[in-house]
């Protein structure tokens, strides 16, 4: 080989990877769920041996004895029952102490800081999925990069090119037929307008709708969002990331109720998420995970509720995951202002998701790297 | 002899607008800015008038009550008592009664918008609604929602001081951010927080600790279930010391309300927002600067900031024109007064709202609509051109059957426990 063709085709072969790479690596998709208000993780993943946490929760505390208990020290929130089978079959990862240092107990500036994927005293404007985006281009046949299901913003979607809002595929298309994508516009919020409106054109004419399932979805309004996951899941034309999101973990007055309702729909959601990849065989091409603006303040207060806190339990669920738990369980002993240290960085999630599971080069969407999680199989 | 002055200095200005007229974009720019649109007839008679004389007359017409008579039943209140009694099938009925009146609450609303001879009072009661948010979601009680309309309204164009003391002691903001269940000894910091980020200072300008110590002189407000007004409950207040943004004392709420509205910062968050609404995206920060302190040396007079930034270079600028994407209920209530579209039910026009993203008294959290490009998605921008579609075939009052609206609209709401 001469030195000139040895040289095209070396090229040639650091060229190619880098597309396949992102051809096949969002071929993978990634769900990820909001649990909007800021979901209280330590009545989600229970220390339920540890006397601290009955101190500081008498009233509003898992009892002991009602915990799905996962090991020796920890269990799970009754309410979430539904995610069992696939706790047993090691498909649940769970992950405590996730939060960031100096944390903001804000909920707008916290989850923006969530969204954004930035440090605390950082201010970004796009969200770190439109950022991931921007490195590596979903294929151009995609209907759209990612797709945000209910929810009022775009969340980790904002700013992206190729992001796009619907709450049902079909519904879309049929709307879709008023759009006329054309023209520019110096005006920014014409433009935005404009910008839009090629969004729609783009998704549409790429969309397939109407997936029929045998799986049976939850009624409710998560139920429908998770449907619509599925759905788009199907979707002949492809989609790299969902957002969805559960809203009502607010929860600083009468917590047992509205959180035992809120758990239920959720575990009950993803279950039928898991059915419905399963019946299209796309189950282990799957990785869920969710987030949330802060964990609460391990201190019950007077209203049968909690405060805005830090460090957070979080799911993570797929075909690939491996199972069990990860992070550190909540040190009382060890609280800062009456809220938990954090013991794994948000963005080490973030990092797993996009270098672990995409295979692609966190750092470059994260600003810096951040050790990733082994809770995926090979 | 004051009946011939003021004939003679009505001629006098009829005249001075002869000469100095604004002209129709100028009237239409501030009719659309300051209502829901802009009919011909109005534009006519405004593009005679100064720009200073046209922001005057709008600012003259403001009134303090709403024009449309609410339906009897709407502050209609239920002692909560009386629903442990109840039975499994009365207590589905009385959350169905409770149902149809929010709807029928949000048409009124709708309604009173699309009647008013002062739009200006309406878009002002709806930037305090989303300023000072509470949600029937939350709050469960038409009747709350229906009195802090009222008081947001009465004080729409008045002091904000007095509307921040009056808002946070309103029975529906003690549900929404749970200030009525903040009690001594077990202090809630929920309203503590939300009243320094969202409605005085702004984000980044108290601390923590400030969240703490004020939320303990938030304690003692409650609600009298008897009949759903504001009761002070002494037994319940934290008599203590409190440190709040460097000062320190035995504060009550409204102390510590007073000691909010002192911080400059209060003056150029409220502004900022003002100017967002009616003026373009982005402040001028050295214009904002002028015009909250200014607000500040008033004593927060609303009307003082308004009439500053509706006569700003900025707010005529042509490169601030047509900036500002229309909120859901700019579109739906300036279209149907427009082009005078008639209706029996309001209720397709609420739904509608619902999915252009603005279900009138539900914000979706304490922060409000965001606003702005955010109105636009891809799923509202097809909203909205179905709506406008719909509209115009003359489908509206078919959208959709009232059955699965109610469903739609409300299915999460009234979740008794």
């Amino acid at each position: 080989m001469k030195r000139r063709e040895f040289l095209a085709a070396s090229v040639a072969a650091l060229a190619v990877p880098r597309l396949a790479l992102a051809q096949s690596a969002y071929r993978r998709l990634l769900v990820l769920v909001e649990m909007k208000g800021g979901n209280d993780g330590l009545n989600t993943v229970v220390p339920y041996a540890d006397s601290a946490y009955y101190a500081l929760r008498p009233r509003i505390g898992i009892a002991r004895d009602t915990v799905l208990q996962l090991d020796a020290r920890t269990g799970l929130h009754p309410a979430l029952e539904p995610l069992m089978p696939l706790w047993r079959a090691g498909e649940l990862a769970l992950v405590q102490g996730v939060g960031y240092p100096q944390p903001n107990l804000s909920h707008f500036r916290s989850i923006e800081i969530w969204d954004t994927a930035s440090a605390s005293d950082q201010y970004l404007s796009r969200g770190w999925l439109a950022r991931a985006f921007d490195s590596d281009p979903a294929p151009a046949g995609f209907a759209a990069d990612g797709v945000a299901v209910g929810g009022h913003d775009m969340g980790p979607l904002a700013g992206g090119r190729r992001a796009i809002a619907l709450n049902d595929p079909g519904q879309f298309q049929r709307q879709a037929r008023l759009v006329r994508a054309e023209g520019r516009s110096a005006n920014p919020a014409l433009e935005h307008i404009l910008r839009v409106e090629a969004e729609i054109a783009q998704a549409a004419s790429r969309l397939s709708a109407d997936v029929p399932f045998a799986t049976e979805f939850p009624q409710s309004p998560f139920g429908n969002a998770v449907r619509t996951a599925a759905e788009l899941a199907a979707n002949r034309g492809g989609v790299a990331a969902v957002r969805l999101t559960l809203d009502g973990f607010d929860t600083h007055e009468n917590q047992p109720a509205r959180q035992q309702r809120l758990l239920g729909e959720l575990a009950e959601g993803l279950a039928a998420l898991k059915r419905a990849l399963l019946e299209i065989r796309r189950w282990d091409e799957t990785l869920v995970m969710t987030y949330a603006e802060f964990g609460r303040r391990p201190q019950e207060n007077a209203s049968q509720g909690t405060d805005h806190g830090t460090a957070n339990a979080h799911f993570v669920a797929g075909g690939r995951v491996r199972g069990g738990l990860y992070g550190a369980a909540p040190d009382f002993g060890a609280l800062e202002g009456g809220n938990l240290r954090h013991a794994v960085d948000f963005r080490s999630l973030y990092a797993t998701a996009l270098g672990r599971w995409w295979g692609l080069d966190a750092s470059r969407a994260l600003g810096g790297r951040f050790p990733t999680l082994e809770l995926l199989r090979a | 002899m004051r009946r011939a002055i003021l004939a003679w200095s009505l001629a006098a200005w009829a005249g001075a607008v002869q000469a100095a007229g604004m002209g129709a974009d100028d009237a239409r720019h501030l009719l659309e800015r300051t209502g829901f649109d802009a009919p011909p007839a109005e534009v006519a008679r405004f593009a005679q008038l100064t720009r200073e004389q046209g922001v005057d007359l709008i600012l003259a017409g403001t009134h303090r009550e709403a024009r449309t008579p609410l339906p009897p039943e709407a502050l209609e209140w239920t002692d909560p008592r009386t629903l442990r009694g109840m039975t499994p099938e009365q207590r589905k009925a009385f959350q169905q009664e409770l149902r149809r009146r929010a709807l029928q609450l949000k048409g009124w609303w709708l309604g009173e918008m699309v009647a008013t001879d002062s739009p200006l009072t309406e878009r002002m009661t709806l930037f305090w609604h989303n300023h000072f948010t509470s949600s029937m979601q939350k709050v469960r009680s038409p009747a709350l929602m229906a009195r802090q309309n009222a008081l947001l309204r009465r004080d729409a164009l008045g002091n904000f001081g007095a509307l921040l003391h009056a808002v946070a002691k309103d029975p529906a903001m003690l549900v929404y951010l749970d200030g009525a269940r903040n009690r001594k000894g077990h202090p809630n910091e929920n309203f503590a927080r939300e009243v320094m980020e969202l409605f005085t200072l702004g984000e980044g300008n108290y601390s923590e600790s400030d969240v703490r110590e004020a939320a303990r002189a938030y304690t003692g407000w409650s609600i009298d279930p008897a009949d759903g007004s504001y009761r002070w409950r002494p037994f319940m207040h934290d008599r203590g010391v409190k440190a709040v943004l460097g000062q320190t004392g035995d504060f009550d709420g409204d102390q510590v309300l007073d000691i909010l509205l002192a911080q400059p910062s209060t003056a150029s968050f409220v502004t900022a927002k003002l100017w967002r609404e009616f003026v373009s995206p982005r402040p001028d920060e050295r214009e904002l600067g002028r015009i909250a302190s200014d607000f500040r040396a008033s004593g927060y007079e609303i009307r003082v900031a308004l009439r500053e930034l509706l006569l700003s270079d900025a707010f005529w600028a042509p490169a601030n024109r047509d900036t500002l994407v229309k909120s859901p209920v700019d579109l739906v209530v300036g279209t149907v007064r427009r082009y005078g579209i008639r209706y029996d039910d309001p209720r397709p026009l609420v739904f509608a709202l619902h999915q252009l993203g603005q279900d009138l008294f539900a914000p979706p959290d304490v922060r409000g609509w965001p606003g702005g490009d955010d109105w636009i998605t891809t799923q509202t921008l097809l909203a909205r051109k179905q709506f406008l579609a719909r509209v115009f075939r003359g489908e509206q009052a078919r959208m959709m059957s009232p059955m699965a609206m109610a469903a739609n609209v409300l299915a999460p709401e009234y979740q008794l426990k």
